[in-house]
């Protein structure tokens, strides 16, 4: 029989409580208890990386962690990064670039691109596609993607370098 | 205006983003596992573990007694409500696949099949009740190799057909045995192309729900095919068409496995139906590698034989081709090895041509319709070959290629098998190709490495693509495929435009494209019109996504409404403005006098009048201010396309390990609507080819076990390992009466392995190595490489 | 693909865990990263009665520089490693295997002590304990032992660690003047489990290797030291030629066996490569 705890976390900087199983993936309670379906469900077994969300200020695979787990935690999906606009600049880039098609993967690789463009380094492209080698998309070929990114990148270096922000 | 006197206006050709994409990327995409309905339930399907296995009892009495489970159903539940099938194909009047069921009745004859279903508050529940049903299995020989289970006396998967050969057929011109005889050089190779899969992100999705008070039925499918799947349901299940809906929302992925008709969907219709309650099943990874259609699999020996200047005087090819225990419906496996047989060697001129087809029943999983279906086999058979003829005679592969083409005056021109090409554009591709990668500096740049040790390969495939299929194929074949296509295109009283189509999207951009050419057609701003796909009850009737006819088909429809309605506007236009209509048309959203392009009238104001003011017009005029058309190819069973790649490699002669270097596409698809997502179509159709020649394979031991199961184990191309790819266009052979494109989703994928597997074996030249299987595996490129060793045929280097 | 039912426990501290380990009776399963464990779950491969999550004992986290060694507890990800100045300075092989291992959000997640416990034949970590001859603290109710690296691995998925002990923390020897490493996996895409791999430590005494100590993964039931082999580095010298004499000898070091990623001919073949190519890339780093 399952076996439920209860929880609180702040889910994209809201407190949320509820009551969950302890089964229960963390990427499964966004969707099915509180209807954040941005992440999404590709492998559960953590190598598609398409339920990649965000766990105290860091990218992690959502069907890697329980959702118990995520007591006391940050979470961040990317129905949070888009309301914040923390990533408006790369989601308008992967528009522009064409850099999604059936768009499955799209979160988990917005996700992940989102770390790459935080640590404000330079990267070249065998970097970025390094970087991403985590997050399987069946439909671009990475390309885009990966120009899509490096554009993004670019901008942000050129405007903290002319503003000394560091990047972010 | 361009030659042929249609114009083909802005926003044709403009690099428009798709609306669907910022939905998309804000998370807010709408998948079918992201629909939740009240009262709706879960299913998990028991499978098979064995590859051939029979069911002498099955209870399930302990599993219906489990925590959350709603229902248990076995074979003979289900099949008591819904017709068997079968996936035949009246060309191929030998071929009679057994009828299948939702769930196997008394033999399973794939690892993977379904046997029984769980049905339960949550997933979860329906999986632990699954590990409670009790099966008394008595396992059967497996048959697994294909040439095996052609031999007399192997184990019969289909006790009352004669052997395990499903289907055989041959295409002839010329006399090849002859030309052959005549040959200075015959190259001959065995190729053995492993099975791959399809790997969508987001796996096979359904919602079934039934309302007995209407006896109504509701799909809510990730698929590519709404009316294909309306007409499977209600004739399987027995329930008036017009009472089935079949809805398909965003879709993550399809490439063809979202195609096809899956026994595991039919059994959730029909449980919906049993338990008149809404039911999702979602296959998990591990369904999905055993149960998705898979593809290729193919074993072939082919011949090339060329005069002493390396023209081809023949060519011979026989394929053996192992489709699984069925054929896959509704539209039957046959067409892999069809396209095979097809267009083996299509680019060339072809004296004396010979293609034999063998299909095998086998206990792996079924073969369906994946992206490219046969054509990166065809492509990649010829083109070794040529490479090969081109390596004995001394000749350059550009050369040889030149020698052997269609040229111009061929067209048009009727293959050896028939089918009409209403132009090619082989030699202008090669030609950019070669100029766009200055191919001279490549191969001086391949020599110099090879000096010091680095052994690089380049290797070019020609491809002949067949798109946008007529009605000759499924229609003569009696299949309920429809190669039509519908498009609804209406003014709202406001002006803005709305589409209703029955072309639909998975992510190409089709409905993007649509809207451009809609607003090309009507002279407004795509941003002013919206686009409705993927619903069988408002959509009018058309084949859905499929052999790349979005572009072809979908587009030219939507083309052909949206100036119909133009027409009928400027009726209404012509009619208060007291002008005769063709003086008048239609620009950015304004009614123009034609001459002049001074805006007379809004189409706000033509919506107003036709929807509300009807009294300021004659009596006799009604204004038609929503228009539908249908459009099915009629004048050439297919629409071909053509192209070419080039792919360059650095190989780890050491390790077997082969680096992507670069890849480059030209492609020739008629008119580009849209080259952003054109290219991106392309990039990524490559980048699937190179997955089916170096990485992915689905993998069986030889009692029938997948050993592939995961993620882990069946490699797809990630980020790390893939290259750029450059895309180049020819924009040749436009028909006069049409918008004039053709399909461009398979492309990438049909000439990507072709080009790579030329490229490794250009690497192994001097090891005089040489590797026919794919995927190229380190392990097989070791294997060749030590072979060669063996064989004493090394080449001091 | 949903993980069976459970109980979940989550201490707080390392006595607590003990406790519950020691009642268990060897049902208990322990939860650390859970990059493996969670897969392994969701197909219902493991089905544990009770999933102990130490991520809440702090105790189990940090690295600590003392007395030459480094003391890295289990509960240390990846992604600390990766950041750590100790690590970069200190555990130049660690450092250098690290990109290697899977994929940035499995890095974020993935701990050092969870790599060493389940024990994954083609891991990069085991492979860096063995080369540096790390010693692995293992807990339970009656104390702490210490077990060297080369006696904890024991077979395929199969460490010394009982099932009421928690594997606490694992201390390397810091990197001396003189050192050098080396480090080469063959993987078919980044961050992959290795098809094979080395991983290798010596000191450079005037152009010459002593101790060479070469960790080959991915090329047996469990990471392996090549003694063997190296000791003929250490006879013949370092020439290409001598790695290569070598690394045939390397058939007395390794057995593999048939598998998915080819047969037994091919993965000894790619032992000796990456022994050869290991080696030679700390000579390479020799050079500066």
């Amino acid at each position: 029989m399952d076996e439920f705890v209860d929880i609180s976390l702040t889910l994209n900087g809201r407190p949320v409580r509820r009551r969950v199983p302890v089964r229960q993936h963390l990427v499964d309670f966004l969707r099915t208890e509180l209807g954040l379906t941005g992440s999404h469900v590709g492998c559960e077994h953590g190598v598609c990386g398409a339920c990649t969300l965000r766990v105290d200020g860091r990218a992690a695979r959502g069907c890697l962690m329980l959702a118990v787990q995520a007591d006391g935690c940050s979470v961040e999906t990317i129905e949070g990064l888009t309301e914040s606009g923390e990533i408006a600049d790369l989601q308008e880039a992967f528009v522009a670039r064409n850099a999604l098609q059936c768009g499955f993967c799209t979160p988990g690789v917005l996700i992940t691109a989102a770390e790459l463009l935080g640590r404000g380094q330079p990267m070249d492209r065998a970097a970025i596609r390094a970087f991403m080698s985590g997050n399987y998309c069946r439909c671009t070929g990475y390309q885009a993607i990966v120009d899509a990114i490096e554009a993004t990148l670019r901008a942000r270096l050129e405007r903290a370098a002319s503003t000394g922000d560091g990047g972010r | 205006m361009p030659e042929g006197g249609m114009d083909r206006p802005l926003p044709i050709g403009v690099r428009e983003p798709r609306a669907r994409a910022r939905r998309l990327v804000a998370g807010r995409g709408r998948y079918t596992d992201d629909i939740s309905l009240p009262r709706m339930l879960h299913v998990a399907f028991l499978r098979s573990p064995y590859a051939h296995a029979r069911i002498r009892s099955i209870d399930v009495a302990a599993a219906a007694a489990a925590p959350g489970v709603e229902a248990v159903f076995t074979g003979r539940d289900i099949a008591a409500a819904c017709n068997p099938w079968q996936g035949n194909h009246a060309l191929f009047p030998d071929l009679d696949s057994p009828p299948q069921y939702p769930l196997a009745i008394e033999i399973a004859r794939w690892q993977g099949e379904a046997v029984a279903a769980v049905v339960a508050e949550t997933r979860a529940q329906a999986e632990d009740a699954l590990a409670l049903i009790e099966i008394d299995w008595e396992e059967l020989p497996a048959v697994v190799d294909p040439e095996a289970a052609l031999v007399p006396g192997a184990p019969k998967i289909h006790p009352d057909r004669p052997s395990n050969l499903a289907l055989e057929f041959t295409t002839a011109k010329g006399d090849v045995d002859d030309a052959f005889a005549r040959a200075a050089h015959v190259i001959e190779e065995t190729f053995v192309f492993g099975r791959h899969t399809g790997v969508t992100l987001e796996p096979r999705t359904i919602i079934a729900e039934f309302d007995p008070t209407e006896e109504r039925l509701v799909v809510h499918q990730s698929h590519q095919a709404p009316h294909q799947q309306q007409d499977l349901y209600a004739r399987l299940l027995g329930i008036p068409e017009h009472k089935v809906r079949v809805i398909c929302p965003d879709v993550g992925g399809a490439f063809g496995v979202k195609l096809q008709f899956y026994a595991d969907e039919a059994a959730v219709a029909v449980i919906a139906r049993l338990l008149g309650r809404p039911v999702k099943f979602v296959a998990d990874r591990f369904e999905a590698f055993a149960a998705d259609i898979h593809a290729r699999d193919h074993r072939i020996t082919a011949r090339l034989g060329v005069d002493a200047e390396g023209r081809i005087v023949a060519l011979d090819v026989d394929d053996l081709f192992a489709i699984g225990p069925y054929s896959q419906y509704p539209r039957a496996s046959v067409t892999e090895g069809g396209h095979i047989a097809r267009l083996t060697g299509a680019p060339y001129r072809l004296p004396a041509y010979r293609a034999r087809v063998r299909m095998v029943y086998q206990n792996k999983g079924l073969i369906g319709h994946y992206r490219a279906v046969g054509q990166p086999i065809a492509c990649a058979v010829a083109e070794r070959l040529i490479d090969g003829a081109a390596a004995k005679i001394g000749l350059d592969p550009v050369e040889i290629r030149r020698r052997n083409y269609l040229r111009d005056e061929d067209f048009p021109y009727t293959s050896p098998t028939g089918v009409a090409f209403e132009h090619l554009s082989l030699n202008r591709c090669l030609d950019l190709l070669v100029e766009k990668l200055d191919l001279p500096a490549l191969r001086a740049e391949q020599q110099a490495l090879r000096a010091k040790g680095i052994y690089r390969g380049i290797g070019i495939a020609s491809f002949v693509e067949l798109t946008g299929p007529g009605p000759d194929y499924y229609g003569q074949g009696q299949v309920r495929v429809s190669s039509q296509d519908g498009c609804i295109v209406k003014l709202e009283p406001s002006g803005k435009v709305r589409v209703v189509a029955s072309a639909t999207d998975q992510g190409q951009g089709t409905d993007t494209a649509i809207a451009q050419v809609v607003a090309a057609g009507l002279g407004v701003r795509t941003a002013d019109v919206h686009v409705l796909l993927g619903d069988s009850e408002v959509c009018p009737y058309g084949g859905g996504a499929y052999a790349s006819r979005g572009a072809s088909i979908g587009c030219e429809i939507a083309f052909r409404a949206a100036r119909q309605l133009k027409g009928n506007v400027l009726k209404v236009a012509g009619a208060l403005l007291q002008m005769p209509p063709d003086a008048l048309d239609i620009r950015d959203g304004a009614i123009v006098d034609a001459e002049k392009g001074v805006e007379r009238l809004t189409l706000a104001d033509i919506g107003r009048v036709g929807y509300f003011q009807q009294y300021l017009l004659p009596p006799d005029l009604q204004p038609e201010l929503a228009v539908v058309q249908h459009y099915v190819p009629r004048d050439q069973a297919y629409i071909a396309g053509n192209g070419i790649q080039a792919s360059y490699v650095e190989l780890d002669p050491e390790t077997g390990f082969v680096k992507l270097l670069r890849h480059a596409v030209v492609h020739d698809c008629g008119l580009i609507i849209n080259p952003l997502l054109l290219d991106e179509q392309i990039r990524g159709g490559v980048v699937q080819g190179i997955g089916g020649a170096l990485f992915e394979e689905v993998v069986y031991g030889s009692d029938g076990q997948m050993l592939s199961a995961t993620m882990a184990d069946y490699i797809v191309p990630m980020s790390s390992e893939m290259p750029d790819i450059d895309v180049w266009h020819v924009e040749a052979g436009i028909g006069r009466e049409k918008l004039g494109a053709k399909g461009v989703g398979e492309a990438g994928t049909a000439g990507a392995m072709g080009a790579v597997l030329n490229a490794v074996n250009d690497a192994l030249l001097p090891f005089g190595a040489r590797i026919a299987q794919t995927p190229c595996t380190p392990q097989r490129i070791l294997r060749a490489i030590r072979e060669a060793r063996a064989r004493g045929t090394t080449q001091s280097h | 693909m949903k993980a069976p039912s459970f109980r979940y426990v989550r201490p707080t501290s390392l006595e607590e865990a003990l406790d519950v380990l020691a009642q268990a009776d060897g049902q208990a399963q322990i939860l650390a990263g859970g990059q493996s464990l969670m897969p392994m779950l969701a197909m219902r491969i493991a089905a544990p009665e009770i999933l102990v999550d130490i991520n809440r004992i702090p105790e189990l986290a940090g690295i600590t520089l003392e007395n030459d060694l480094v003391r890295i507890g289990a509960l240390t990800r990846y992604v600390e490693l990766e950041k750590s100045s100790v690590v970069a300075e200190h555990l130049p092989l660690i450092a250098r295997a690290l990109p290697h291992v899977a994929h940035v959000a499995i890095r974020n997640r993935g701990t050092i002590g969870g790599s060493l416990s389940l024990a994954d034949p083609a891991a990069e970590m085991p492979a860096c304990a063995l080369a540096l001859g790390a010693e692995i603290e293992l807990v339970s109710k009656s104390g702490v032992r210490s077990v060297g690296a080369e006696d904890y691995f024991l077979g395929l998925y199969e460490t010394a660690r009982q099932p009421d002990e928690i594997l606490a923390a694992v201390r390397f020897p810091a990197a001396r003047s003189g050192s050098a490493c080396g480090f080469y996996e063959l993987s078919r895409r980044h961050g992959d489990f290795a098809l094979a791999g080395a991983a290798c430590t010596a000191r450079v005494e005037g152009g010459a290797l002593k101790d060479l100590r070469v960790a080959m993964f991915g090329c047996d039931d469990r990471p392996v030291l090549a003694k063997k082999a190296a000791a003929e580095v250490e006879r013949r010298g370092t020439s290409p030629e001598a790695l290569a004499a070598a690394a045939e000898v390397l058939a007395e070091d390794v057995a593999p066996t048939d598998n998915v990623n080819g047969d037994a001919e091919t993965r000894l073949h790619y032992a000796k490569v990456v022994f050869r190519r290991a080696v030679a890339m700390l000579l390479e780093s020799t050079r500066g």
